[in-house]
């Protein structure tokens, strides 16, 4: 158990925003739901899931919606108490803390704001390790969970619990709602007992947020070696490329933001080329024509000069980025997991290798 | 009938005139002095002087200043004022200023956040809290003279900020000054409020250059002269506008030169680079016109989100000191002996090495003593100068929109040091007048009107919606004091929006002509 407080928000802002794999959005507005409530509200308690007793009613709390919405909208703060009073009756019994589902953008730090104006506590956990594009992309779903009863509400106060047979329905049931609702909405769902927290869950997902933004904070400080290198020491990260963007092509299908960006070799990469797809997070990429990294792995796009992460929608001509490799949480890797992310999920037509594996091409 | 064009900038106070075929009749730099008045009044009995131009005969005066940045930065002269935000029940939970520092937080004497806003499709988000909004204002009248109002999706329909603004006036008075954020930024509410805050604050400052500039030019029989100021994003505005929007002079320096290069060179589409004493900047020109930055800019550590010009700065200057490492390697800046150079650099029989005197030890051009430079080796010129080609290269490409080669063209009074080719560069042009180009940016500005909205192309076509989009960015135009037959739409975007319901875009259109005489 320990507390959050405004320097570890700033640190776990950056490291999520990392290990959002270019997705998540701009972490900017989610920062400050954060640092408002905890400056109004008070500090933060995190507990390690082992603190949290198996029969706890345990609730990821998050936002869906468009990130434009959410930059002129942001939050109203009265949504957390819907989302607490809605579960704590359909369960008849009371939250005992909240969780965020995923890393990067708003939703890493949606949790700390609902914590601090609540008074409840925090697990130290997700159910990602990282980002995914869709609702049923999550540990949760390998343990054979259910992402409803889903609780939705508004900034004006309109709540729905949604029921559903299959999550798939959950998706799009909530996206018409969250359509009507003016574009963004706050929502609780994957509700589980300690239990399962333990069992499924991605643990220490936020300490290790902090540790990888702090890390990035100091490298303009290393005193050993180069900042790049520690940069890769930091991350545990595997090395992929380092290119000037030379194209970026984008698509928007559905709801979901597809392209390509395309990397021309700088530093040791001079002369060689590379690409990375994503789909809201990265994909996959290609280094020389051969695969070097695939989801579910990281592949993280970070600045030269700040080690800043680009995201997705950040990506532009002319910027320099280092590509690293993360290896994703474990329980991704197991063939359940790769059914729900693996590359072929995202019509990627190649088999899952481990980045430790896939990487050695970059330096063969 | 002539143009003076005046940029203030951190060493210099330069002046150009311009003949009604814009042709540079005269250029002028005078030093900046503790008073900027003292520099501009200089700087204008200098060029009045070396022209012999009638003062009567100049018709348009263009002022660049960069007296907001100065006042943000340095925390300096901002007024005490409120803010209110229409927005509840959404964005309570980031009241204004969440991330501001103390130092400048405290210019805020009261803030609220009242119900009303819209949806992103232009739905009422919640009815606008009439009686909220009364109370509010009676209880900050007399204690402040201005008032910053932002509003939930107000770029998508301000209705909720123009009525907050007249009640506002109705209780508070009529010499209230009103800053709507929908008027000066663009999407994300905080950024656009964070700017209209700033502007709010510099209502005292605005008031200040203005009518110092205006009886800068009234002293010295500059009578017949309608007055502009420079904005960033490479148009004019009238004094009136800058008085209600100075935020919008922050960055013009870098815009004017931009332009004015442009302007010299006769190239619509160039990669700018301003070489000044202590850094470069380099800015690229897309049809006349600066290339806006896509981030978020941070001004005295507020980040704001209205339109800049996208530049890169870089710690290379006429100035920059010069190192040879034990290695024997070389380093150029990025630290600069500034406006000290004429103390400090060899040339004029200082003691430190200067990417200046390594320009004249190579015999590139000839200033101060040459002979003091002669001891640098052939090796050590030819390396520190491959470091500050380098530098210059590196930017460049950073810069440019394709990976095609780009005309280039150099401006600003450090250029000298650039060597006459740079890898990338598909010809590097150093124009007449380059040391002024700023001056004649400011000169040469047109007036501007843009238009930003969301609109569903199921509901309107795409064709028709643009249509009238134009239209109402060509009437912006005009009403900022465009000729309505000289004006050009000069960017047309629309970016399609996931998650919007239907075939939602955002649809942002620029138009700009030349002024009225």
């Amino acid at each position: 158990m320990r507390k959050i407080g405004l320097n570890e928000i700033e640190d776990i802002a950056l490291g999520a925003a990392l290990l959002g794999a270019g997705g998540g959005g701009d972490p900017y507005v989610g920062k400050l739901v954060a640092i408002g409530a905890v400056r109004e509200c008070g500090e933060v308690t995190m507990l390690d899931p082992e603190e949290v007793p198996d029969d706890a009613l345990i609730v990821p709390i998050a936002m869906m919606g468009a990130p434009t919405v959410l930059s002129e909208k942001a939050i109203g703060g009265s949504e957390y108490k819907t989302l607490f009073e809605m579960i704590s009756r359909f369960y008849g019994k009371e939250i005992y803390a909240f969780m965020p589902i995923e890393a990067g953008g708003v939703n890493s730090m949606l949790p700390i704001a609902a914590c601090a104006r609540l008074g409840k506590p925090m697990v130290d956990a997700d159910g990602m390790g990282r980002a995914f594009p869709e609702l049923q992309m999550v540990t949760f779903t390998i343990g054979g969970m259910r992402a409803t009863p889903m609780a939705l509400t508004d900034e004006k106060g309109n709540s729905v619990i949604f029921d559903t047979i299959t999550n798939k329905w959950t998706e799009e049931l909530a996206r018409s709602v969250t359509m009507s609702c003016g574009g963004s909405v706050s929502v609780c769902l994957y509700c589980m007992n300690g239990k399962q927290l333990k069992e499924y869950a991605v643990k220490n997902i936020i300490t290790r947020s902090e540790q990888l933004g702090k890390a990035i904070r100091d490298l303009k400080n290393c005193t050993e070696g180069t900042p790049e290198e520690a940069f890769y020491k930091a991350t545990d990260g595997y090395k992929l490329f380092k290119g000037k963007i030379s194209d970026v092509l984008r698509e928007t299908r559905g709801a979901f933001n597809f392209g390509k960006v395309m990397l021309e070799g700088l530093g040791e990469f001079k002369g060689r080329s590379a690409f990375v797809e994503f789909q809201n997070e990265n994909l996959i990429a290609v280094v020389d024509g051969k695969i070097a990294c695939t989801v579910p792995d990281l592949i993280c796009l970070v600045d030269t000069e700040t080690f800043t992460p680009v995201t997705t929608d950040a990506m532009k001509y002319g910027k320099r980025v280092y590509v690293v490799g993360l290896k994703c949480f474990e329980m991704w890797r197991c063939e359940k997991g790769l059914e729900l992310v693996g590359p072929r999920y995202f019509g990627v037509d190649t088999d899952y290798i481990p980045v430790e594996e896939r990487s050695k091409v970059v330096f063969e | 009938m002539y143009k003076l064009g005046i940029d203030v900038g951190g060493t210099n106070t330069d002046a150009v005139l311009i003949d009604k075929d814009l042709k540079v009749v005269a250029e002028i730099k005078n030093p900046t002095s503790g008073d900027i008045y003292d520099g501009i009044v200089g700087a204008i009995k200098n060029i009045l002087a070396v022209s012999g131009v009638n003062p009567s005969e100049i018709k348009q005066a263009m002022l660049g200043t960069t007296q907001c940045t100065n006042a943000i930065v340095e925390r300096k002269e901002l007024e005490p004022i409120a803010v209110m935000r229409i927005g509840a029940p959404a964005t309570l939970g980031i009241p204004p200023m969440t991330d501001w520092m103390d130092d400048i937080k405290k210019i805020v004497v009261a803030e609220t956040i009242i119900c009303g806003g819209f949806e992103c499709d232009g739905k009422e988000l919640w009815p606008f809290d009439e009686d909220a909004a009364r109370a509010f204002f009676a209880g900050v009248k007399g204690k402040v003279r201005s008032v910053a109002i932002s509003s939930v999706f107000s770029t998508v329909r301000n209705d909720h900020e123009l009525i907050a603004a007249e009640l506002c006036r109705e209780i508070m008075g009529n010499d209230v000054h009103i800053t709507i954020s929908s008027e000066i930024g663009s999407m994300g509410l905080i950024e656009r409020e964070n700017a209209a805050i700033l502007n709010a604050a510099l209502y005292r400052v605005a008031e200040r250059f203005t009518d110092g500039f205006a009886r800068s030019l009234a002293e010295l029989g500059v009578t017949n002269a309608s007055i502009y100021l420079s904005q960033n994003d490479g148009t004019l505005m009238t004094m009136e506008y800058a008085r209600r929007y100075p935020i919008l002079t922050i960055a013009c320096g870098p815009t004017n030169s931009i332009r004015g290069a442009s302007y010299l060179t006769n190239l619509p589409n160039a990669l700018v680079i301003d070489v000044g004493g202590t850094t470069t900047d380099l800015g690229v020109i897309q049809n006349g016109f600066p290339r806006e930055s896509s981030v978020a800019v941070t001004i005295g550590g507020v980040r704001t989100n209205f339109r800049m010009p996208d530049v890169l700065t870089i710690g290379l200057g006429g100035g920059s000191i010069v190192r040879v490492r034990d290695d024997g390697s070389i380093t150029v800046g990025p630290d600069s002996v500034g406006y000290r150079i004429t103390e400090k650099a060899l040339i004029f029989g200082g003691d430190t090495m200067t990417a200046t005197d390594i320009a004249v030890r190579l015999g590139m051009f000839e200033l101060g003593d040459r002979s003091k430079v002669i001891s640098i080796s052939d090796n050590t010129a030819e390396v520190a100068m491959n470091a500050i080609r380098r530098l210059a290269e590196d930017a460049l490409d950073a810069m440019k929109v394709s990976n095609s080669d780009v005309d280039v063209i150099l401006v600003g009074g450090g250029s000298i040091i650039l060597p006459e080719k740079l890898s990338g560069a598909a010809s590097v042009i150093k124009p007449d007048h380059f040391g002024t180009a700023n001056a004649i940016g400011s000169a040469i500005s047109k007036v501007s009107g843009t238009y930003e909205k969301l609109i569903d192309y199921d509901k309107t076509p795409r064709d028709e919606a643009l249509a009238q989009a134009k239209s109402e960015a060509i009437d912006m135009a005009v009403e900022a004091g465009a000729k309505r037959e000289t004006v050009e739409i000069i960017e047309v975007e629309d970016m399609p929006l996931s998650y919007f319901a239907g075939n939602t875009n955002r649809v942002k259109i620029k138009a700009a002509g030349d002024l009225t005489n």
